[in-house]
C-alpha cells in the first residue's frame, strides 16, 4: 500500500505507532489491535475479581499460616526485577522494530525476554512448591485459596506468553517480518507489558502489603 | 490391574449407575418407575433426535453441504442463522421442561408424580437452558446477522472468532443434552449456590456439568462481545457515524461492552466452583474460611448486567418494529440511545438486589434498591418513545407489531412488579417467592422472547428470501401471548399467598386453582411453539408465493434493506456512503436507491476454516471429561486447544478474492429484476404480490 502521510494518519491508532514506513501494517493493526485492547480490558475484570476476592478473604486463614509465615521477599523481589526487565527488553524489541526492521536485533531481544520469563516463571514455580511443603497448599484455607487462584493465574498467563512469544520466533524464521507477524509481535508486546502491570498489583497488594 | 480399575482408568466415574433407567430398575416402586420413564423418554428422545438428524443427512447426502457452506464458514449471517437454529432446538426441550413444572405443580398438592431430584434437576435444567442457550444464542444470532448489514459491513471484525464462539457456545449446549443421556443435571438451580454445590453435599456429576456447560459458553459470549464491539467501532460504512446508526445497532453495542465487562465474572466464579470440587480449594466452602456470600456477588455481578444483555437487544428490534410498521422515523432517537447507554451503566449497580435477604445492613440495602428503580426511568422513556412512534403513523398490524404492542403493555406491568420489588422491605415479605418468578418471566417472555421472534419473523426474509406465513404467525403470537398471561398471571397471586419457588409439592389447597389456571397457560404455550413449527413448514412449502427477491418487503428504512434477499455473501457489492439516519428510507425518498454504481472491485472475503468446529468438539471433549474425571482425555482435549490455535496461526491463506465481474453479474441481475418488479403498497405488505419492491409514491407519514 503506498498511502501517502494524509491515508496513514487517518488509520493511526494510539496503540500502534508502527512508523510511517510501515503501510499494509499500519492498516491490518486497527482492528486487531484495538480488539487486543478490549480482550485486555476484559482479562484485567478478571484479575480485578480474583484481587477483591483476595482482600476479601485475606484474613481467612482458618487458623493457617498467613501471608507474614509464606512469603519470601528475596525470591520476590528477583521475579519482580525479571519481570520488569522483560518489559524492557521487549520495549527494546519493539523499537527494532519499528525502526530497524532487521531481524537479528529483534530475535535477540525477544529470546533476552524469554528467558527473564522463564526465571520468573522457575522462581514462582518454586515460591509454590516451598509454601506447599510447609503445608500451605490452596486446601488448607481460604486465604490461600484466594492466594493461589490469583498469583498462579498471572504466572499462567506469563507462561502463555512466553509460549507465544516461542512461536513469534518460528515465524519470523518461517515467514519473516511481514504484516501479521509484525501485528502479532505488536500484540504480544501489549499482553507482556499488560502482564507486568498486574504484577505490579500483585506485588503491591499480595506480597507487600502482607510482609509489612 | 483388574477390569474396574481399567474401566475407571478409562472412562472415570461414568457406569451403568449414569443411566437414566437404572433406577427405576434397582427401586422398581411407582414412583421410581414414572421418574425413570420420564427421564429415560427425555434421554430417548435426544438419541433418536440425534440419529434420525443423522440418517436425514446421510440419507439426502447433505454432510457435503453441511461442513462446507455452513459449519466451516465464518460469514457471519450464516452464523447467527446456526445460532438461532440451536436456540431454537434448546427453546423446544427448556419449554417441555416447563410444562412439566407446571404440570408437576398442578398436580403438587399432597404429592405430585414427579421425585424432588427429578423436580429440581428439571427446573435447574429449564433456568439454565432458557438463559445461556436459548436467550443468548438468540440474541447473539440476530445482532450477527444484521448488525453488520445495518452498519454497511461486509462481515464482523473477526469472522473466524465468531466461529469459535459459535463453537464454544454450541459445546456448552451439547453438555447439557448429554446430561440428560448419562448421570444427572445439577440441582441446585441456574444459579448453583454453594455451599449446596460443594462437593461435600453434591458430589455427582450434575453440578460438574453446570459449571463446564456454563465456563464454555461465557467464554464465547465473551468472544462475541468483544467482536460485536470491535465491528461497530471499526467497520462502520463510511458517514455511518455513531448518532446515524439504527437503533437495534445501538443496543448491539451496548450489549456487547456489557458482554465484555459482565462476562467475566461468569467464567471466573464459575472456575471457582470447579477449583472448590475438583482441587480442594475454600473459595466457597462452609468453613476453613471459605465465603459462599462471595459466589453471590460475583454470580449477580455478571447476573444482573446479563438481564440487560438479554433486553437491549429486544429494544432494539422493538425500536426497528414500532418505526417501520408506523411508516415513520423513530420518535426520540436520541433519547431512546442515551437510555440505552443509561441503563446499560446502571445495570452494574444494582447486583445486590438479587439479595436483600442475606444479611447486609438496610443502609446497603436502601442505595441498591433505589438505584433499582431508577433503572425505571429511562427504560419508561423508551417506553413513551415507542408509542409516539406509533402516533399519527400508518400502524400496519403485522405479526412483529403485535408482539411489539403486547411487549409495550406487558412489559410495563413486570415493570412495575419490579419497583415492588425493588423495595427491600417488600423484597423481604416476597423474595423466594413465586412472585419472582412471576416476575423476572413477566420481563422476559415479552421483553426477551417476544422480541426476537418479532426480529425473527422481521428479518427471516432477508435470510431466506420470503416471507414467514402471515396467518400461522399472528395466530402463534396470540397464543404467545395469552399462553404467556395465562401461564404467569396466577403466579403473582401464589407469590403473594406465600408459596415458595422450586417447590414440588404443597399442602395448601388454595393454591391449587391458581395452578390449575397456570397448567393451562403451560398448554398454550406449548401450542404456540407448535405453531411456529408448523408456520416454518407451511412457509418453505409455499416459498415460491412468498419470495421477496428484490429485498424490502417492509419498506425498510436501513441499510440491510438496500440489498436482495437473500443478501449476498459479501452483503454490499460497493460499501454504501451515508448521509443521514434511515439512509435506505432516505435514498428511497430521494429516488435513488437501486442504481448502478460507477464501478465495482474485486472483494476479498474470509475463508472457511474449521476452528470453530474443532474448538467446538475439543471444548466439549474436554468438559464431558472433567464431568466424568476421564483424566487422560481431560488433558488430550486441553493440549489439543493451543495445538489447533498455532497450527491455524501458521495458515496464511485465510482470504479469497471474488472478482469484480462476479459482483457486478450478480448485482446487475439483482437491479435488473427489481426494475421489473412492480413497486407495491403497504395494504398487499403480507400478499403474494409482494416481491420485495416498496410503492414509496405515499410521501412519509412524518418525519
Amino acid at each position: 500500500m503506498s498511502a501517502g502521510n494524509v491515508n496513514t494518519e487517518a488509520l493511526k491508532h494510539p496503540g500502534i505507532n508502527l512508523g510511517e514506513a510501515h503501510g499494509e501494517a499500519h492498516t491490518q493493526a486497527e482492528g486487531v489491535v484495538f480488539g487486543f485492547w478490549v480482550f485486555l480490558m476484559s482479562d484485567f475484570i478478571l484479575f480485578g475479581l480474583l484481587f477483591a476476592t483476595y482482600a476479601t478473604m485475606v484474613d481467612h486463614t482458618a487458623g493457617g499460616p498467613g501471608p507474614k509465615a509464606l512469603f519470601d521477599l528475596k525470591s520476590i523481589s528477583i521475579e519482580t526485577f525479571a519481570l520488569l526487565l522483560s518489559s524492557f527488553t521487549f520495549g527494546m524489541a519493539s523499537l527494532n522494530l519499528k525502526h530497524g526492521e532487521r531481524r537479528k536485533p529483534i530475535i535477540l531481544w525477544l529470546l533476552a525476554t524469554l528467558m527473564l520469563g522463564l526465571i520468573f516463571l522457575g522462581l514462582e514455580l518454586h515460591d509454590f512448591s516451598s509454601m506447599i511443603d510447609k503445608g500451605a497448599g490452596p486446601w488448607r484455607s481460604g486465604f490461600l485459596s484466594a492466594f493461589f487462584g490469583l498469583v498462579p493465574l498471572h504466572g499462567l498467563h506469563v507462561a502463555t506468553a512466553s509460549l507465544w512469544l516461542i512461536v513469534m520466533l518460528v515465524q519470523m524464521g518461517v515467514f519473516g517480518l511481514t504484516p501479521r507477524v509484525k501485528t502479532r509481535l505488536l500484540r504480544l508486546g501489549l499482553f507482556w507489558h499488560f502482564l507486568d502491570i498486574i504484577w505490579v498489583g500483585i506485588f503491591s497488594i499480595v506480597y507487600l502489603a502482607g510482609l509489612s | 490391574m483388574t477390569a474396574s480399575d481399567l474401566w475407571h482408568l478409562v472412562f472415570g466415574r461414568l457406569g451403568l449407575q449414569s443411566l437414566p433407567f437404572w433406577d427405576m430398575i434397582q427401586h422398581p416402586t411407582p414412583s421410581h418407575i414414572i421418574n425413570g420413564i420420564i427421564a429415560t423418554g427425555a434421554a430417548a428422545v435426544v438419541v433418536i433426535g440425534a440419529l434420525v438428524t443423522v440418517f436425514l443427512i446421510t440419507k439426502y447426502r447433505k454432510w457435503g453441504v453441511l461442513w462446507s457452506d455452513w459449519l466451516t464458514s465464518v460469514d457471519h449471517k450464516k452464523i447467527g442463522i446456526m445460532y438461532i437454529v440451536l436456540a431454537f432446538v434448546m427453546l423446544a426441550r427448556a419449554l417441555i421442561e416447563a410444562l412439566l413444572i407446571r404440570t408437576q405443580q398442578a398436580d403438587g398438592l399432597n404429592g405430585g408424580f414427579l421425585s424432588a431430584d427429578h423436580f429440581a434437576q428439571l427446573f435447574s435444567t429449564h433456568g439454565t437452558i432458557m438463559i445461556f442457550f436459548m436467550a443468548m444464542p438468540f440474541l447473539i444470532g440476530l445482532i450477527n446477522f444484521v448488525m453488520p448489514q445495518q452498519i454497511g459491513a461486509r462481515d464482523v471484525s473477526f469472522p473466524m472468532m465468531n466461529s469459535i464462539s459459535l463453537g464454544l457456545t454450541a459445546a456448552g449446549a451439547a453438555l447439557v443434552m448429554v446430561s440428560l443421556v448419562l448421570g444427572k443435571f445439577e440441582t441446585g438451580g441456574w444459579t448453583a449456590y454453594p455451599p449446596y454445590t460443594e462437593a461435600a453435599f453434591n458430589p455427582g456429576p450434575g453440578v460438574d456439568y453446570w459449571i463446564w456447560a456454563i465456563a464454555l459458553s461465557s467464554i464465547g459470549t465473551t468472544m462475541t462481545g468483544i467482536n460485536f464491539a470491535v465491528t461497530i467501532y471499526k467497520k462502520r460504512a463510511p458517514g455511518m457515524t455513531l448518532f446515524r446508526m439504527p437503533l437495534f445497532t445501538w443496543t448491539a453495542l451496548c450489549t456487547a461492552i456489557l458482554m465484555i465487562f459482565a462476562m467475566p465474572p461468569l467464567t471466573a466464579v464459575s472456575l471457582m466452583l470447579a477449583l472448590d470440587r475438583y482441587l480442594d480449594f475454600h473459595f466457597f466452602t462452609n468453613g476453613m474460611g471459605g465465603n459462599m456470600m462471595n459466589f453471590a456477588n460475583l454470580f449477580w455481578l455478571f447476573g444482573h448486567p446479563e438481564v440487560y444483555i438479554l433486553i437491549l437487544p429486544a429494544f432494539g428490534v422493538y425500536s426497528e418494529v414500532f418505526s417501520t410498521f408506523s411508516g415513520k422515523r423513530l420518535y426520540g432517537y436520541t433519547s431512546l440511545v442515551y437510555a440505552t447507554m443509561a441503563i446499560a451503566v446502571l445495570s452494574f449497580t444494582v447486583w445486590l438486589h438479587h439479595f436483600f435477604t442475606m444479611g447486609q445492613s438496610a443502609n446497603i440495602n436502601a442505595v441498591f434498591g433505589l438505584l433499582t428503580m431508577i433503572i425505571g426511568i429511562p427504560t419508561g422513556v423508551k417506553i413513551y418513545d415507542w408509542l409516539l412512534t406509533m402516533y399519527q403513523g400508518r400502524v400496519r398490524f403485522t405479526v412483529p407489531l403485535i408482539y411489539a404492542l403486547a411487549f409495550s403493555v406487558l412489559f410495563v406491568l413486570g415493570g412495575l412488579s419490579g419497583v415492588l420489588l425493588a423495595n427491600p422491605s417488600i423484597d423481604f415479605q416476597v423474595h423466594n417467592s413465586l412472585f419472582l418468578v412471576a416476575h423476572f418471566h413477566n420481563m422476559l417472555i415479552p421483553g426477551l422472547l417476544f422480541g426476537m421472534l418479532a426480529g425473527y419473523h422481521f428479518w427471516f426474509p432477508k435470510a431466506f428470501g420470503f416471507r414467514l406465513d402471515e396467518r400461522w404467525g399472528r395466530l402463534s403470537a396470540y397464543l404467545w401471548i395469552s399462553g404467556f398471561i395465562l401461564a404467569f398471571f396466577p403466579l403473582y397471586a401464589l407469590g403473594l399467598m406465600g408459596m415458595t419457588r422450586r417447590t414440588v409439592s404443597y399442602f395448601d389447597p388454595a393454591y391449587t386453582p391458581w395452578m390449575l389456571v397456570a397448567e393451562v397457560g403451560a398448554l398454550v404455550l406449548t401450542a404456540a411453539l407448535t405453531t411456529l413449527v408448523i408456520q416454518l413448514i407451511v412457509s418453505i412449502r409455499e416459498r415460491k408465493a412468498n419470495a421477496v427477491p428484490v429485498g424490502d418487503p417492509w419498506d425498510g428504512r436501513s441499510l440491510e434493506w438496500a440489498i436482495a434477499a437473500p443478501s449476498p455473501e459479501w452483503n454490499f457489492p460497493v460499501i454504501p456512503t451515508v448521509t443521514d439516519r434511515d439512509p435506505f428510507a432516505v435514498a428511497k425518498a430521494q429516488h435513488t436507491a437501486y442504481q448502478s454504481p460507477p464501478a465495482y472491485e474485486d472483494i476479498t472475503l474470509p475463508t472457511n476454516s474449521a476452528m470453530g468446529m474443532i474448538i467446538c468438539v475439543v471444548g466439549g471433549l474436554l468438559g464431558f471429561a472433567l464431568v466424568w474425571h476421564m483424566w487422560w482425555l481431560a488433558i488430550l482435549s486441553a493440549l489439543a486447544v493451543p495445538v489447533a490455535v498455532i497450527a491455524k496461526s501458521f495458515d496464511t491463506r485465510t482470504e479469497k478474492v471474488i472478482p469484480a465481474a462476479e459482483v457486478r453479474q450478480q448485482h446487475q441481475a439483482w437491479l435488473a429484476q427489481a426494475r421489473q418488479e412492480t413497486p407495491i403498497s403497504r395494504q398487499l405488505e403480507t400478499s403474494p404480490d409482494n416481491h420485495g419492491l416498496a410503492d414509496n409514491t405515499i410521501a412519509e407519514a412524518s418525519t
